[in-house]
């Protein structure tokens, strides 16, 4: 187990961007290291853990739901909580005011409410912190 | 005696570039920036991934990365994007070594290390 913190902060929302997917994949790589791994969770970033989000059929190629298997980011970001659920730790914290602006409360469980000042918090107390921007 | 980087206090710099050259005209920004940074003594790493690996093509005429690659800054490829992309390692620009996300992020937890996306 390491003593390092990695904190992240996202705010693309999901199905938009490789940075989405670019920024799971190092939370996971993070946390199979046994880094602590933060992330803030901005503007439409707070949709990523959102537990309305529904796979679906396609309808073009005629596949169901289940032959479609279609991945959602709420998923992925429940399953890298489970595996960050102790030691080592993954605290995914979305914005408040930016849950609130979208509707976007019903998030996966483990999800934490905050704000800035919590990222500012994280980022004072890690090793290092990378902020992924919108384009 | 402290060593010229203790002194200084000089940084590793890691650079994740998600752009592809092609489309983004600010990668310059990058290139620009890196070589400065490692011509002031510190370590300058630059990732590239996503659409940023496109610049690790051979045939890459406008890329800047054999300029880095002089400048002696370490340019990495995220291995899942450049198999994304079909890039062939027999394509790849010399000087740019495929790398893995696992690399990434032992670069971002080392000490004294700013990580800049773009």
């Amino acid at each position: 187990m390491s003593d390092k913190t990695l904190t992240l902060a996202l705010m693309d929302p999901p199905y938009e961007s490789a940075n989405s997917t670019t920024a799971l994949r190092i939370v996971s790589a993070a946390l199979k290291k046994g880094i602590n791994v933060n992330v803030f969770a901005y503007e439409g970033a707070v949709n990523l853990p959102f537990k309305d989000q529904a796979p679906h059929a396609n309808p073009v190629k005629g596949t169901t739901v289940e032959e479609e298997d279609h991945p959602t980011t709420k998923t992925f970001v429940a399953s890298l909580l489970e595996i960050g659920k102790g030691s080592p730790l993954l605290t995914w914290m979305n914005c408040g005011l930016c849950v609130d602006e979208r509707g976007a409360g019903n998030a996966v469980d483990g999800v934490k409410r905050g704000g800035p000042a919590d990222f500012l918090r994280m980022a004072q107390e890690s090793t290092n912190t990378l902020v992924i921007p919108t384009k | 005696m402290a060593s010229r980087k203790e002194y200084y206090n000089m940084a590793n710099y890691v650079f994740i570039e998600s752009r592809d050259p092609f489309e983004s005209r600010d990668t310059g920004f990058v290139a620009d920036t890196a070589t400065a940074l490692k011509r002031g003594d510190n370590e300058v790493t630059v990732f590239l991934v996503q659409n940023g690996v496109l610049a690790c093509r051979n045939n890459a005429a406008a890329s800047r990365l054999p300029q880095m690659a002089k400048a002696g800054i370490t340019l990495l490829a995220d291995d899942f994007s450049v198999s994304e992309r079909g890039i062939q390692p027999a394509e790849m620009t010399p000087g740019v070594r495929r790398s893995s996300i696992e690399a990434l992020v032992d670069l971002l937890v080392r000490e004294n290390t700013k990580a800049i996306w773009h």
